[in-house]
């Protein structure tokens, strides 16, 4: 690691003096592979922000560099940002679309000191990998544990089966929804968990159906499987009157909805940015975000992106284009801004994103399916980073 | 207890005829000239590509884009054959293996530059969504749907093997090349036929697979590939029969396992797997 500190020196002596006026942004993403179009969606949703803001900030020339990690191969994220800093000489590193990317990542943002922002890895763990990072996107307790709360207070519901997708994510939303549904009263008459790669949902939805709880909670990811499961259901003949269904922003995001058809109709949601929002805000960033991406909407990948550089633009403004890591975490502590998702807060403690959590019911307006928010919990902490907090203050 | 069983078995036969579909044609096409093509979910995803593209963008009926998918996963079989593969016939199975997956890896590129990287959907009629009742039990009528398909195609590919000129030559050219060529069948044309048909069904599974399974840019080098070489290793190569119980055991076997045993997860097929080609190592109807 000291080779690579005095490399990471050299390198930075060497780029600041010859490139006084940019400001580099090194971004490993997996612009190929299963997770291309959620990296290109963060790319994109970062490109609009400067599209719309310029790409001078306090003087200095914003610049990109990306490079394709190709997967979740957190060996290649950590060769990468190394490389970026180093070869590169990028001031800052952001972007990471998988947590484990950016956990092997973020020793690098701490070993080198470089200011690191993590546009999507939603897992709350990430944010301690290094003194330098922020995140900008969401974390799966702040709005897993939300939803277990609300759906067992607001949602007046005792019983939920949950199906999840069984991979890190998954088990952390399950965690999560499980624990808050519990503590706020409900009870969890069972459990199932999807293989990662489930091309045909049929067994378990019927395993669901037969059991007939009063609510079904699902977490997966996006891409084919949020629509292969909706049309289980719909076949399944699942009567959402009668059952619930309630998931992340995922299980309902455009593509799904386009492919579901009528059959989402009234799945209950809890996610933090959905691109008809009316806000006005929103309203210009999903235009120019148009002019960008060639026509696609943007989803919440695309906003972290955007956010993401706010924050890097918001905190060079603060230091006046020093990008020393210390001067830019402690400008970016504590920033608050409104984004086309609502108003939002990189929390001063733990660095991470503070956000409205919108509880959304899936509705037909003018024709089209769109994720209509009913009711807000405003301005939520992660709560595993409260929990991380307490324990540090107890020893 | 028993009607949870009629359900799984009836899900686990429409699951499993959609396999047979999509991997019959690599069976026939690996073992009759022992041509190791792994892009052979390039064809079934042509085909669902094509789907799409005739349902959402010339507005067809869902019906009759499944011809066109079928057409085009054969044409793409043919250019494919003519142009490269016969010239590979035989190289080495690392030589065709690796000429095969960057064929895959180009579809990916492909499809993911025309259609995005977005998930895609062509949705079919609404007589054939939702499900029926039936001795207190829902049956999907899609799946209704895929089994007729499944089973109709079955009929057709067994009658014109069985029955026919064409399928005489076919399996003479299956059983003992150099002998048929001695005999004066055109082999080439037979393989040809063969290739294109394989194709064909492959783009036909594709576009009814969009149903069911969805279809993403990915889906040439996916988990479906895994299972259509699980079929046909099951099965026993260049066994139409043997991908077909292999395909309706694969089907009932997933199914049954997510259902009663869902923390076995997806597991279960493959310990099926071994098991039998433990038992019989050349498949369950392979000769060689």
């Amino acid at each position: 690691m000291k080779k690579l500190l005095v490399a990471a020196a050299i390198a930075a002596a060497f780029g600041s003096a010859q490139a006084q006026q940019t400001v580099k942004i090194g971004m490993p993403l997996t612009l190929s592979g299963q997770f291309a179009d959620a990296a290109s969606q963060m790319l994109n949703g970062a490109k609009t922000y400067m599209k719309m803001h310029g790409d001078t900030v306090a003087g200095k020339k914003i610049e990109i560099i990306t490079r394709d990690v190709g997967g979740p191969a957190p060996d290649v994220a950590k060769r990468l940002s190394q490389e970026l800093v180093v070869r590169d000489g990028v001031d800052i590193l952001a972007g990471y679309v998988l947590t484990p990317n950016a956990m092997a990542a973020g020793d690098v943002s701490a070993e080198a000191k470089k200011f690191m922002v993590v546009m999507n890895a939603a897992t709350s763990v990430v944010i301690t990998k290094s003194p330098y990072m922020i995140r900008t996107s969401v974390t799966l307790p702040q709005v897993m544990e939300t939803f277990g709360t609300w759906a067992a207070t607001k949602g007046g519901l005792k019983q939920s089966y949950t199906m999840v997708t069984d991979y890190g994510p998954g088990i952390d939303a399950e965690g999560a929804f499980q624990s808050a549904f519990k503590a706020a009263g409900g009870n969890i008459v069972g459990a199932v968990r999807f293989p990662v790669a489930n091309p045909d949902f049929s067994a378990f939805v019927q395993r669901a159906k037969d059991i007939g709880p009063e609510s079904i909670f699902i977490f997966i990811p996006g891409g084919a499987q949020p629509a292969a499961l909706g049309k289980a259901m719909a076949e399944r003949g699942i009567d959402k009157k009668k059952t619930r269904v309630l998931g992340s922003g995922e299980t309902t995001a455009e593509a799904a909805l386009k492919s579901m058809g009528d059959n989402a109709l009234d799945i209950i949601t809890a996610w933090h940015y959905d691109y008809t929002s009316k806000n006005p805000l929103n309203v210009k960033f999903v235009k120019e975000y148009q002019g960008v991406s060639g026509g696609r909407n943007p989803d919440f990948f695309s906003i972290g992106g955007y956010d993401g550089m706010h924050a890097i633009y918001e905190a060079l403004k603060k230091t006046k284009g020093n990008t020393d890591a210390e001067a830019l975490i402690g400008a970016a502590k504590g920033l608050k801004w409104e984004s086309p998702r609502g108003p939002m807060m990189i929390d001063p403690e733990t660095r991470d994103v503070v956000q409205n959590v919108y509880i959304r019911r899936v509705q037909k307006v003018g024709g089209e399916l769109v994720n209509v928010p009913f009711e807000t919990i405003p301005m939520v902490k992660d709560p595993a980073g409260e929990r991380r907090k307490q324990a540090a203050a107890k020893k | 207890m028993f009607s949870s069983a009629v359900g799984v078995l009836f899900d686990g036969f429409a699951y499993g005829m959609l396999l047979f579909l999509l991997s019959v044609g690599l069976s026939v096409t690996l073992g009759m000239m022992n041509f190791v093509n792994l892009a052979h979910c390039t064809f079934a995803a042509v085909g669902g590509y094509c789907t799409v593209t005739v349902v959402n963008r010339l507005g067809w009926p869902f019906l009759a884009a499944l011809p066109i998918a079928f057409v085009a996963g054969a044409l793409l079989s043919v250019v494919l054959e003519r142009l490269l593969f016969r010239r590979l016939y035989r190289a080495s199975d690392l030589d065709q293996c690796l000429v095969t997956i960057g064929i895959a890896f180009m579809s990916i590129a492909t499809f993911a530059w025309f259609y995005t990287t977005e998930p895609q959907s062509a949705r079919p009629p609404a007589y054939l969504l939702g499900s029926v009742e039936l001795m207190g039990r829902s049956f999907g009528i899609y799946r209704l749907f895929l089994t007729a398909v499944g089973l109709a195609i079955t009929a057709l590919l067994v009658y014109s093997l069985e029955y026919t000129r064409f399928g005489a030559r076919v399996r003479a050219a299956v059983d003992n090349q150099r002998m048929a060529r001695g005999l004066g069948i055109d082999v080439d044309r037979a393989f040809l036929f063969t290739f294109a048909l394989g194709g064909g069904l492959a783009g036909l599974g594709g576009a009814l697979a969009i149903e069911v399974i969805g279809l993403e840019s990915t889906l040439p080098l996916s988990v479906i590939l895994v299972y259509v070489l699980i079929v046909v290793a099951v099965g026993g190569l260049g066994s139409i029969r043997g991908s077909l119980v292999a395909a309706i055991v694969l089907g009932i076997t997933d199914t049954a396992g997510k259902y009663y045993f869902p923390w076995l997860g997806a597991f279960l097929i493959y310990l099926v797997m071994v098991a039998l080609l433990m038992w019989r190592p050349l498949g369950l109807f392979g000769k060689r």
